[in-house]
């Protein structure tokens, strides 16, 4: 179970873009660096993240190595109506964690 | 124009005048650790305000319990710390309080030094002072262990016979390789160091120094090493807590 801190706008308007800011707690594990025993560190990255809206996508990303641990992950949605996020990401153990946050437009 | 400003700045820190690391840090630094949303320090407070809910040890008791509300009962708390306990005649530093409370009180094992539950425990009781400035108290039966934390940091050490204060005192403000040499003050602890790319407590950070000048670090929890963070925490008085700070 990987942490994560994601901030929204308590109430946003309709149809005005809001900005959502999403910390994840993880290694983000290069797969490029070796232990004090010369073995390789496997890969352990989160290499997928799909954003949707009360069902509907609204942003996917793959991610690459290069990407520093505990990623800050930041985009703008704009909404119609009152609602669900849904953030879905997976990393190389296949783990998937879901996290929402409920969007109230005023 | 440049020159002038330089003295300004010599003057200044002649002067005596308190500069936490935060201003030394990159524009991009500072803004990761102004926005809460971007400080990664705070996957840690939150996974410490879990703990302090959390029933643990054969008390089956949480901090909450006994200290009840923290942003309310804690504010000011870290500020104080290190600070003098009497029943064990030495002072012990914030994390050494909360793996006391937890033996002791709560009848859990200690846990590791770094762990990430101690760091967050520290970074949840650290961020209830935040923006409150630093008192240690340095008077009373605290005094000689204050004043061997100054000798140490002022003592020579290690292959390259450094003693904290030569680069901390007389040099900082001034560039070590491309970095500028910050005071050295302990006011964001535990901090997020993206070097280290995660959480690290003032005694990691002092080891980083001693193994940089080639000496042996303290052991972990050992007395000197308590010292030294009572005459640093002494030295930052006034400064304003940042817990949890983000520094390259």
């Amino acid at each position: 179970m990987v942490r994560v801190l994601i901030n929204v706008p308590k109430q946003v308007k309709r149809g005005e873009p809001f900005d959502v800011k999403l910390l994840i707690s993880h290694p983000m594990e290069s797969g490029q660096r070796r232990d004090a025993m010369g073995q390789a560190i496997p890969r352990d990255i989160i290499n997928r993240f799909v954003c949707s809206f009360n069902g509907e996508e609204v942003l996917r990303a793959e991610l690459f190595p290069a990407i520093a641990a505990n990623p800050f992950l930041s985009f703008v949605v704009a909404v119609q109506e009152s609602g669900t996020l849904t953030m879905t990401f997976t990393d190389d153990h296949d783990t998937l964690q879901t996290e929402t946050a409920s969007i109230i437009v005023a | 124009m440049m020159l002038r400003l330089a003295l300004a700045a010599l003057l200044l820190m002649a002067a005596g005048e308190k500069r936490s690391g935060y201003e030394d840090a990159s524009p991009e630094t500072r803004a990761m650790q102004d926005d809460d949303a971007s400080n990664p320090g705070f996957l840690w407070v939150q996974q410490g305000e879990t703990l302090w809910h959390e029933p643990i040890g054969s008390a089956s008791r949480s901090c909450a319990d006994c200290h009840g509300d923290a942003p309310a009962t804690m504010r000011g708390v870290a500020a104080r710390y290190p600070l003098f306990d009497a029943r064990l005649g030495r002072p012990v530093t914030l994390m050494q309080r909360i793996e006391q409370c937890r033996v002791e009180r709560q009848g859990a094992a200690a846990l590791a030094p770094e762990n990430d539950a101690l760091l967050g425990l520290a970074a949840y009781i650290g961020v209830q002072s935040r923006a409150l400035p630093v008192q240690v108290a340095t008077n009373g039966p605290v005094r000689p262990f204050y004043e061997a934390g100054k000798a140490l940091f002022n003592e020579r050490e290690g292959q390259l016979n450094l003693a904290c204060a030569q680069c901390h005192d007389e040099l900082a403000g001034q560039r070590l390789a491309g970095a500028i040499i910050p005071q050295g003050h302990p006011n964001g602890y535990p901090e997020y160091r993206l070097e280290w790319q995660g959480m690290g407590s003032l005694e990691r950070r002092i080891r980083n120094c001693m193994v940089g000048v080639r000496a042996e670090p303290f052991a972990p929890g050992s007395l000197e090493m308590t010292e030294l963070e009572l005459y640093l925490g002494a030295r930052a008085n006034g400064l304003a807590v940042e817990t949890p700070g983000v520094r390259p």
